[in-house]
């Protein structure tokens, strides 16, 4: 499989990373050969298997629905590059 | 003083022969003398390390017992660690201080562990020769042009050089086991569930398991009876009763059915690493352990299968990563859109980034059946493979990696050839089942690894083999002159 820059473009939009030119033309050629590489998987017969989440079949496990975690904001937002008044501050999103 | 093995420095903290303060001391000095040379550490923290000493000094004073207590040990920088920063290799968390103990912090510090700092690794544990970390590659001590392997790099070095005596690691791929075998030292990836992943920074999640790395099998088996344990912090940890690994190390091995896969054997084998891991099988069949030939037929998918799922997983995991919450925030964003852009394009490196876009490519619409799904089914193939090879073998034998270690950018600028360097480690963790790496021999100064697999939670019967191998051989006690 060969990627093209402007796949890469639009894979790197989707995941939410900036590529430059440069970097979208290395990104190209590298990802076209893991891809090349995991095309393997096309010969191996999985007929009739069912796909396998986890290695030991575990199911979710429940907890009762009650009160577990106390607020903890401020020690979590201290962490954070930019809060105040208990939000986190991002750049205008609606005008 | 000559160095010790966790387990001997337990005896003598006992015996009252050295304090925690002293040992302490005499690691952290080793630390700061011989670190520069190979960059195991990312953060040495000596004040806490000793009051941490001065504390179990106190405790073991007043007759106290706990499995660690007293012990150095040194955390892979992907266990968050409370106070501490913990920065997962990567510029991303470079200024990441965690608010909270992973779980496997919590119960070593409860076992009266004393952490002497946070190792080196790959960026997010992403890589096989700790080449990716934003703090610089980890070197072997065993041959500073060498990769030490990855992502566990620098816990495998530190051990290797004896600058701790035992540390914890993480395997998603094979991350315990090939640096422990391009190291020299023992490493354990225990079955999926056994220890907790709460506080651990997910990679792939299905697949990510931490682990204990040391210079023997009986060190590893106290590190782990420290480690595993359930956890309901963690909706994966496995609901069992606590077991003490080291109760079964005595063992003897008469009538041990071992497998060799003739898959682990084939043409990709070097054949200086073939001749010490049959040296290896040798011993053992001398303790009275009996070979048998089985097949893994779907081996071959194992690296495609998890080159699939690892990054699918991956990129879901590292969207939390967006520079609003924690972690790396751009300069001067003209928007939302150029906030996340930026700061995630700024935090990650080269290959975090490839592996993201792999998986984002291959979760995205219309591309589910064909990537993810088709590689859960494989993994399946090549989890019944182990099913019907345990009908037949109590553990599973072979290489732990194809070569020995690689040089530095041997490998850097061709990822798929990176990713094959964990050809025979992959499969382990996509069936979950626990799997050790120990000193098998060595070529020229360069340790080989021998790797044993073993069924669902067997992690006692993999360190009863390690131990009695190790009774009989001492490529484990071997260290790297340099360091001596």
């Amino acid at each position: 499989m060969s990627l093209t820059s402007n796949e890469v473009r639009r894979i790197a939009h989707l995941a939410r990373l900036a590529v430059d030119d440069r970097e979208a033309e290395g990104l190209a050629a590298a990802l076209s050969d893991i891809f090349d590489f995991v095309e393997a998987l096309n010969n191996a017969d999985i007929e009739g298997i069912a796909p396998m989440a986890h290695p030991l079949d575990a199911e979710q496990r429940l907890r009762p629905d009650r009160v577990t975690e106390s607020d903890q904001r401020e020690l979590f937002q201290d962490i954070a590059p930019a809060v105040e008044g208990g939000v986190y501050l991002v750049p205008r999103v609606i005008e | 003083m000559t160095l010790d093995t966790l387990s001997g420095w337990a005896r003598r903290l006992q015996a009252g022969e050295i304090s925690s303060r002293e040992l302490t001391e005499l690691y952290l000095d080793r630390i700061e003398r011989l670190d520069p040379d190979i960059n195991s550490f990312v953060t040495v923290t000596r004040e806490q390390a000793l009051a941490a000493a001065d504390a179990a000094d106190q405790r073991l004073a007043r007759g106290e017992r706990a499995p660690l207590l007293g012990l150095p040990v040194a955390q892979k920088d992907i266990f968050c660690t409370r106070g501490v920063r913990t920065s997962c290799g990567s510029r991303m968390l470079d200024a990441f201080v965690a608010p909270y103990d992973a779980s496997v912090v919590e119960r070593m510090n409860a076992a009266g562990a004393v952490m002497l700092g946070k190792t080196n690794m790959d960026e997010f544990a992403m890589g096989s020769s700790n080449e990716t970390s934003h703090y610089g590659p980890v070197l072997n001590p065993w041959d500073p042009e060498r990769v030490p392997g990855g992502s566990s790099g620098g816990s495998a070095a530190a051990v290797a050089a004896r600058l701790v005596p035992a540390a914890t690691g993480t395997d998603t791929g094979g991350s315990i086991r090939q640096p422990a075998a391009f190291c020299g030292v023992t490493g354990l990836k225990p079955t999926y569930g056994r220890v907790s992943r709460y506080g651990m920074i997910a990679f792939a999640s299905s697949l990510d398991q931490g682990g204990p790395m040391a210079a023997s099998a009986e060190d590893c088996a106290l590190m782990l009876n420290a480690m595993a344990g359930f956890d309901s912090r963690d909706s994966t940890s496995l609901e069992r009763p606590d077991e003490d690994f080291t109760a079964g190390l005595d063992r003897d091995l008469k009538g041990l059915r071992i497998g060799l896969p003739r898959e682990y054997f084939g043409d990709g084998l070097h054949a200086d690493v073939r001749r010490a891991v049959q040296d290896a099988l040798a011993v053992l069949r001398e303790r009275g352990a009996e070979p048998v030939e089985i097949s893994l037929p779907n081996s071959d998918l194992s690296v495609p299968a998890y080159y699939v799922v690892a990054p699918a997983e991956c990129s879901s995991n590292l969207a939390r990563y967006d520079g609003v919450r924690f972690g790396h925030r751009c300069n001067d964003p003209r928007d939302l859109m150029d906030l996340y852009t930026r700061s995630r394009a700024e935090g990650f490196g080269a290959e975090v980034k490839r592996r993201i876009m792999i998986g984002t490519y291959v979760l995205s619409a219309g591309y589910y059946d064909a990537y993810y799904l088709k590689a859960q089914k494989v993994r399946r193939l090549i989890a019944e493979d182990f099913r019907r090879a345990f009908e037949q073998v109590d553990v599973i034998a072979g290489p732990t990696t194809p070569e020995l270690p690689f040089r530095l950018g041997e490998k850097s600028a061709d990822p798929v050839r990176m990713y094959l360097s964990d050809i025979y480690t992959i499969a382990a963790n996509l069936a979950g089942l626990p799997g050790l790496s120990m000193p098998a021999g060595t070529i020229g100064s360069l340790p080989v690894g021998l790797q044993l697999i073993g069924n669902y939670f067997d992690e006692g019967r993999l360190l009863n083999v390690a131990h009695q191998f190790q009774q009989e051989t001492g490529w484990h006690q071997r260290m790297p002159a340099a360091f001596a």
